[in-house]
């Protein structure tokens, strides 16, 4: 088969490299990634709205660490309510408090709450930065896909009519109820909760922190649990559990949802409903999340119920992970085969975000009196005893899932016993550069494949020099001042964070994914390893050079 | 740890571990305890968790750390806002 070719404009004649279906959080994160590495995309919508309701509101460190290398985090944190602290009571007591990140040196918090809406609206500006590679097409929905395996032909009903659309790649990023999935026939297994929450967005003036708030038993209100977040512009999202016979239509009426905010707020402070909706949860993912030239991201492929925020945090790695796969592909750098592994590595992490998130809702929704004692049990030694905090379930929030041991990454024969192994999302850290800025460490992984080399001084250039094509070169120092030869970037480890939390010593270098992942650790600079770690990591094992030598 | 005497108050549940016993997989055993329960009705229940307090106790190994575990149970029973939650 020969390369397909390097980008062409969209709009040209033929195959299309890759289209997107479906302009929300993930879709429009993967348009943006793609058109960072050059490659041309279509992104069709079926309306021309951003989320009505604010819908995901908690986007986690990782996320907001993916848009930064988007250029677009910052936008989303200015605006955002930054938090990293959580509250439990019972009742009115405070059983405990926690924080998510408890250490400084890190660019981005644990978590900002900032409306779904304001997201997507800033993921279009940002898309609108593109101009020559991102097409973005609404009221454009897809009502028919044919596939063979070149490419897919996707027929599109448009404001003109219907058109016929042909890609060599398509994305399904159509949401969880995915007219893409239900086409192609492919069944979506997973669990229903019967447990029935109402969801509500009020805008008022209200003190409470920019925490986490979860209450078991709340005096304010007669089910078992409430979630409290404070959002941008004085609006404030509030989960109340009502239980399995709680009847949604009757609940999401303002005379059933007032009086229950009412309860919390008082009487006398001003309240404005702003949104509320009546939710039953389920867990479910594709089998499969590739099928020949299909790719599903995103809810399409995987759905979890809120708590632990890990529905939307999860599809935006999904694109973080797959989009330079993909345009390495499209380039003819990497083998098609290279796609597989997006199903190998974020199939691994759905199955832990319906874990985290199916044992939460366990917890909250205890069945039977044996469940409910277990878990009263757990309520009432949890503010005396630790050992029942660390039980007690009330959201495990999004983290990113580590890659350890799957098939791009270079196993480590003597992994240090505290540092980053392969596999696992790399660290941030305060760094100063080679003209005295403090930035951060992130800012300088991600993109291309990066070797990060740890070293007293700078190593000598000609040990740099050559290690393999295309592969960047970052080295961070514990001394200060070091320049580095043209193309090495040279970064203080000021603080002694970075080498810390990398549990690196002088010498210990990392080949650094493009999605800013480990994919293989060394004790010092060795070319013939590097190269080997290089290919596996790119989906050519068989070019490496230790195979051929 | 050597010299120390029990006491029983007001330390009686000093003697209990303070770090994560569980090894970082907490929920994963809440998950099995739960799922041994599933299909029992209220008795086996119980019966199940008294069997499963026999093997545990035997387990840990140390008569005085049991029973500040027994001090530590004993005392969160009927604790305010433990009483069921309406149904
Ligand atoms: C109440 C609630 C709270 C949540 N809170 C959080 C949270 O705090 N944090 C978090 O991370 N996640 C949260 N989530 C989950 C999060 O909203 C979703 O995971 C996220 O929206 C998934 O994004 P997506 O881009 O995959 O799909 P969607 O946002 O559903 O976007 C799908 C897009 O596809 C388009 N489309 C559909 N069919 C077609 C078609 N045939 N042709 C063209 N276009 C089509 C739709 O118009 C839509 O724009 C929450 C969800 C809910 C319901």
């Amino acid at each position: 088969m020969t390369p397909p070719p390097r980008p062409v404009p969209p709009g040209a004649a033929g195959r299309r490299p890759v289209v997107v279906i479906g302009a929300g959080p993930v879709g429009l994160t993967c348009a943006i990634d793609l058109a960072s590495r050059g490659i041309p995309v279509t992104v069709l919508d079926e309306d021309d709205t951003v989320a009505t309701g604010s819908r995901a509101i908690c986007w986690a460190k990782r996320t907001l660490e993916i848009w930064d290398r988007l250029g677009i985090g910052q936008r989303m944190v200015d605006k955002g309510v930054t938090w990293s602290a959580g509250r439990v009571f019972r009742g009115d007591r405070e059983l405990y408090r926690f924080d998510l990140l408890p250490e400084s040196g890190h660019r981005r918090p644990a978590f900002v709450n900032l409306q779904q809406y304001y997201v997507e609206e800033y993921l279009i500006d940002r898309a609108r930065d593109f101009p020559e590679l991102i097409d973005l097409r609404w009221n454009h929905a897809v009502t028919g896909l044919d596939q063979d395996g070149q490419g897919v032909s996707l027929t599109v009903a448009t404001p003109e009519g219907e058109r016929v659309v042909e890609a060599e790649w398509v994305l399904a990023a159509d949401g969880a109820r995915s007219p893409t999935r239900t086409r192609m026939g492919l069944p979506f297994p997973g669990q229903r909760f019967e447990e029935r929450f109402l969801i509500a967005d009020v805008r008022m003036s209200a003190d409470f922190p920019a925490e986490r708030l979860f209450w078991f038993a709340p005096t304010f209100h007669a089910g078992q649990s409430a979630l409290l977040h404070r959002q941008p512009d004085d609006v404030f999202r509030i989960d109340f559990q009502l239980g399995p016979d709680a009847d949604p239509e009757l609940e999401r009426t303002p005379e059933r949802v007032m009086p229950r905010i009412r309860a919390i707020v008082g009487e006398e402070t001003p309240v404005s409903l702003e949104w509320c909706s009546v939710y039953a949860f389920r867990c479910a993912r594709l089998a499969r999340f590739v099928h020949g030239r299909v790719v599903f991201v995103g809810d399409s492929a995987h759905v979890v119920s809120p708590f632990g925020a890990r529905g939307g945090n999860g599809g935006i790695q999904d694109a973080d992970n797959l989009c330079w796969k993909l345009a390495l592909v499209l380039q003819g750098a990497a083998p098609e085969s290279l796609i597989a592994t997006y199903d190998e590595e974020r199939g691994r992490a759905a199955d832990e975000n319906i874990l985290n998130s199916s044992r939460t809702t366990t917890f909250m929704t205890p069945k039977t009196r044996a469940e409910r004692h277990f878990r009263d049990g757990v309520l009432d030694l949890a503010a005396e005893a630790p050992f029942a905090r660390l039980l007690l379930n009330a959201g495990r929030l999004s983290r990113p899932c580590s890659l350890a041991g799957l098939s791009l990454q270079t196993p480590d024969p003597s992994p240090p016993p505290d540092g980053l192994r392969p596999g696992d999302p790399c660290a941030d850290a305060p760094v100063v550069d080679a003209a005295g800025r403090a930035g951060w460490l992130l800012d300088r992984l991600g993109g291309p494949f990066t070797l990060l080399v740890f070293a007293d001084g700078v190593p000598d250039p000609g040990r740099l020099a050559g290690l393999a094509p295309g592969l960047a070169v970052v080295v961070v120092t514990a001394g200060a001042g070091a320049h580095g030869p043209p193309g090495v970037a040279v970064l203080h480890d000021a603080e002694g964070l970075a080498a810390r939390r990398y549990g690196a010593a002088p010498g210990t270098a990392f080949l650094i994914r493009p999605d800013a992942h480990v994919a293989a650790r060394f004790a010092g600079l060795e070319p013939a390893r590097i190269a080997d770690a290089l290919a596996r990591a790119g989906g050519r094992p068989d070019a490496s050079v230790g195979r051929a030598a | 740890m050597t010299g120390e005497t029990m006491t029983r108050e007001p330390g009686a549940t000093a003697r209990l571990r303070r770090d994560n016993g569980f090894s970082g997989g907490a929920d994963g055993v809440y998950e099995s305890l739960i799922r041994a329960h599933r299909g029992l009705g209220d008795d086996d229940s119980a019966a199940l968790n008294a069997r499963l307090v026999l093997i545990l106790a035997h387990e840990v190994g140390d008569p005085e750390v049991v029973a500040a575990a027994i001090t530590l149970a004993r005392g969160s029973l009927h604790r305010a806002g433990s009483a069921p939650d309406e149904v």
